[in-house]
């Protein structure tokens, strides 16, 4: 029998051998020396037929509960969200799905366009005039911006938020550690969580790269003094770098509108899915500005034309910032992105188009909205802990005494229901605080019902 | 066989842009009803206008459909793309990556709600780490250019933890772009050793540049070039005896499944490309996966949380008390999607199937070395008195000096006959390079069909040069003026419009 993946069976295998002189498949693998060669089998599962591995795969993973069995208020950087059925029916189509990096443009013109595609789409809902073709996620994407400010600027000072996610700062600080960037923590107002803009005035010297934050925030709320974060930035000659859940682009001012330099993002909620956090889609985009276009990493897609200047086309542009021409001056060392992923999000985005975009985002914010009234109701819970706009994520803490919020989720995931993140470990001077998220994926019912059964947790009165 | 790939177009443009289909107030997406309350964002931080395409369904989905028809991928046919290992990837992979329990589930979930997405992976680094002969695996990283930076960062801490400020990461010429970048991203100086006269490294020349300021040396096995590097006991040995590491770039994996190991070589750190060797799509250019996998003595500094398994409760964990962890490199655990596709693609294989895949690739692509070899405007500038492993370079450099005609022509011709091109211009030690990586999924009739067209184009390229230089014309677009795109850049429909006006 043959194999069904490997379509020379070992008679054509053995004919193949004859035509090139060769006596045997072992003497391809004469140069590997004897004393490293393998002697024995390797230790892994015998070869299984397409059926057991269906079998086997799904009775494995049969013990996830996805949340679209349960009632789930997770988010934290990713964000569930339906996801319209033609989005994965296009993606998965072939041509696509099995192609490589579009480097023969001529025959990879669909690939090429559906980027230029996503990299408008990017730049139309962050304000800016320039995408790149994605990054691995928001965490990376900030890693690379803070590379690039500091190429940009000669400096090596990153400001960042006291509140950005601890995740996403942790890649931060890897990024920052080649070239030796001083990261510095910009605190915020207590009751609001705003950052705070006279500490920030006074570590905002000569030598800052760029100041960064968050918008929504890690912790749900909207920064409202964005427009003086990034005036203050720009006085001391540094770039402004703004992180978004580009969801919530639908409804919020374009960061290009209050001073961006560069945006940055995590795009997953546009058409892919949360699969247990990655495939991510790291936004990228900055400003229609040569001294920050020079610096940009990773791929980009421009349009062009025919050498006969006949016909439009696109093509990979400024290939000489990449490793593969600039090897160790290279603006990065990414070079297989998130491609399918943008590709996702330019179906996504093209078929919500700018009012289903802004109804998605209202209906977000708005169930939000009515989960922190029904919550902050509660006697025993306060939600949510800053006084500040939220979006679609908010803070929830557990304020009676001897109940710590994982003891809270435990006693709602008895009831089916997946609490929020808790951040205790994260930012223990909230005290017992979660991280709750609604989407569209959430009804009012929903609502209702973790408000209910959240008030029995903490044995609140109804 | 003809082939003419699909052209939707008018007179100066090939399918419109989203944009130029957009018809005001159409929409493809519907919502059900949100909760009763007001949103309390002020205006002032609310948008006025967004400029975003407005098509119905059908519309979205013939537009993506025809851009689809305009793109090549492995299952439309060849693509002998040297170095990237463009394999047939099976449709089960993506069938059962697509599972809710598996595309529906999210990270910061309670452990007891993902205990089989845990198990997945906890067993996917023990398949991972036997097939590379090491001691622990990390899924983190989201590509091989990613997990190459891990491998520095990992190296950075090694020297830090022992108090050894090292500075120098060696990389041989032949390497691939990223080695260089992820050293200099660490922020290590790169010195580059040349290869030999036989392709390989030069042991001697290694010898001379390791020294105490060694943090590592990064090598391909089989290299570029698709020679093994039959020295590497002694480079492992030249690197080691001055307390250096030694990196396995995994691109081409692809070359020695089950005959040998990157851990039995010497090596201290290997990536794997999931998306590679591991058969899971490459998505036109990712979502990719390119784990590492280390030695003992490194295992302590892995991002966290690593996936562990309590074998007295039957529970699987994710443990972030590391202390000596380098933290992260990615938001949450790695790219989980691709780790279900590759996941399933071992089990497919099994022990047996995956050494007959590195057979299978490699006679093919010695298949193709013989076929072609001794074709007047292909030759084979390093060794070619043994075998080459899974792919193979040929240089058309004497074609180049008798008839004009560049490797990148010989390329784009290669798509006027419905094949994909070879990797060119790479590696940079061979001129005019051609990289040619066939696979184990190709048939012998494919095989031979591409070795007909290689003659084909070589008697071409001495009495109809011209054809070449026009090349291609089958495809949906003919050569584009890629100087002027990177001249003036055009990145968006945004600044798209702005020069339009």
């Amino acid at each position: 029998m043959g194999h069904p993946y490997i379509p020379n069976t070992r008679e054509i295998r053995d004919q193949m051998l004859v035509e090139i002189g060769v006596a045997s498949i072992d003497d391809l693998f004469s140069d590997i020396p004897e004393k490293i060669r393998l002697k024995k089998k390797l230790k892994l599962p015998a070869q299984m037929s397409e059926l057991e591995v269906k079998q086997n795969v799904q009775k494995m993973l049969a013990r996830n509960k996805p949340f679209t069995q349960m009632l789930s208020f997770l988010g934290g950087g990713l964000w569930p969200h339906h996801i319209p059925a033609h989005v994965r029916s296009l993606v998965q189509r072939s041509e696509f799905l099995t192609s490589y990096t579009p480097y023969q443009a001529e025959t990879s013109q669909g690939m090429l366009q559906a980027l230029f595609e996503y990299q408008s789409m990017i730049c139309e809902l962050t304000g800016m005039d320039v995408s790149n073709a994605s990054m691995y996620d928001w965490a990376t994407a900030i890693g690379e911006a803070a590379l690039m400010c500091a190429r940009v600027t000669g400096r090596k000072k990153i400001l960042v938020p006291e509140l950005m996610s601890p995740e996403r700062f942790s890649v931060l600080q890897n990024y920052a550690l080649g070239p030796n960037l001083e990261l510095v923590k910009i605190g915020y107002d207590w009751a609001s969580g705003q950052l705070d803009l006279s500490q920030l005035r006074a570590k905002l010297g000569r030598d800052v790269a760029c100041v960064y934050i968050e918008n929504p925030g890690y912790l749900g709320f909207l920064e409202t003094r964005a427009e003086e974060i990034a005036d203050a930035a720009h006085k001391a000659g540094a770039l402004f770098v703004i992180g978004v859940n580009p969801i919530s682009l639908g409804l919020l001012k374009a960061p290009g509108d209050y001073g961006a330099d560069i945006v940055v993002g995590e795009g997953q909620p546009l058409g892919n899915p949360v699969s247990f956090g990655g495939p991510t889609l790291g936004i990228f985009a900055c400003r229609d500005d040569a001294k920050l276009i020079r610096q940009i990493p990773g791929r980009l897609v421009g349009a062009t034309t025919t050498l006969d200047e006949k016909t439009r086309g696109f093509t990979m542009v400024l290939q000489t910032r990449e490793q593969h021409i600039r090897r160790e001056r290279a603006t990065s060392n990414i070079c297989s992105n998130e491609a399918l992923c943008a590709v996702a999000a330019a179906i996504y985005l093209a078929s919500l188009g700018p009012r289903g975009l802004r109804e998605l985002a209202e209906t977000c914010a708005a169930n939000a909205s009515y989960a922190m009234k029904r919550l902050g109701a509660i006697d025993g819970l306060e939600a949510p802990i800053f006084a500040s706009p939220h979006f679609n994520e908010f803070t929830l803490r557990c304020t009676q005494p001897k109940l710590a919020i994982k003891k809270f989720n435990a006693k709602l995931l008895k009831q089916g229901i997946q609490g929020g993140k808790p951040i205790r470990d994260e930012f223990p001077e909230f005290g017992e605080t979660a991280l709750l998220c609604t989407t569209e994926l959430h009804r009012k019912e929903d609502i209702d019902r973790l408000a209910d059964v959240a008030a029995e947790a903490v044995g609140a009165r109804k | 066989m003809r082939y003419q790939q699909a052209r939707w177009a008018d007179d100066e443009r090939l399918e419109p842009l989203v944009f130029e289909l957009s018809k005001a107030k159409r929409t493809g997406y519907t919502l059900p009803p949100k909760a009763p309350s007001e949103v309390n964002i002020p205006k002032k931080l609310i948008r006025r206008e967004l400029e975003l395409p407005e098509l119905s369904e059908p519309e979205v989905v013939r537009h993506y459909t025809r851009l689809s028809q305009m793109n090549y991928g492995v299952d439309s046919g060849f693509y002998p793309l040297g170095s990237c290992t463009m394999k047939y990837s099976p449709k089960i992979c993506e069938e059962l990556a697509a599972l809710e329990t598996a595309s529906c589930i999210h990270p910061y979930q309670d452990e007891d709600t993902v205990q089989g997405a845990l198990e997945l992976m906890y067993k996917s680094e023990r398949y991972l780490a036997e097939i590379a002969g090491v001691a622990r695996v990390c899924l983190h990283p989201s590509a091989g250019a990613h997990g190459e930076f891990l491998g520095m960062l990992l190296t950075r801490a090694y020297h830090k933890s022992r108090g050894k400020e090292r500075n120098e990461v060696i990389v041989p010429d032949s390497a691939h772009g990223t080695n260089f970048a992820s050293a200099a991203m660490a922020g290590f100086d790169v010195v580059v050793v040349p290869s030999n006269s036989s392709g390989r490294v030069d042991l001697e020349a290694l010898r001379r540049v390791v020294s105490k300021r060694t943090a590592a040396l990064m090598l391909t096995n089989p290299n570029t070039l698709g020679l093994f590097e039959d020295e590497i006991l002694k480079i492992a040995e030249a690197v080691h005896k001055v307390g250096g590491l030694l990196y396995y770039d995994g691109a081409n994996l692809n070359g020695i499944l089950g005959k040998t190991r990157p851990g039995d070589m010497g090596f201290d750190i290997v990536h794997f490309n999931l998306h590679k060797t591991f058969s899971t799509p490459h998505g036109g250019g990712g979502p990719g996966a390119g784990p590492i996998g280390v030695t003992r003595k490194l295992e302590k500094f892995l991002p966290v949380p690593t996936v562990e398994h309590d074998k007295k409760r039957k529970r699987y964990y994710l443990d972030y008390r590391r202390p000596q962890s380098v933290g992260k490199i990615k938001s949450f655990y790695g790219n989980f999607g691709v780790l279900v596709k590759a996941y399933a693609y071992i089990l497919l294989m099994g022990t047996s199937g995956l050494q007959e895949v590195t057979e299978a690739a490699v006679l093919n692509a010695n298949y193709v070395m013989r076929k072609l070899q001794g074709v007047d405007g292909f030759e084979i500038k390093f060794d070619a008195s043994g075998p080459c492993k899974h792919e193979v370079v040929f240089s058309a450099e004497s074609m180049n000096k008798n008839y004009g005609v560049k490797a990148h022509f010989v390329a784009k011709r290669l798509l006027d006959y419905g094949m994909h091109a070879p990797t060119y211009y790479f590696p940079p030690i061979v001129p005019e390079a051609l990289m040619i990586e066939p696979t184990e999924t190709e048939t012998k009739e494919e095989l031979d069909r591409f070795i007909a067209v290689m003659k084909e184009i070589a008697d071409e390229a001495k009495s109809h040069p011209e054809k070449l230089l026009a090349a291609p014309t089958a495809t949906a677009i003919g050569r584009l003026d890629e100087a002027k795109a990177s001249r003036e850049p055009i990145l968006s429909w945004k600044m798209y419009r702005k020069l339009a006006k």
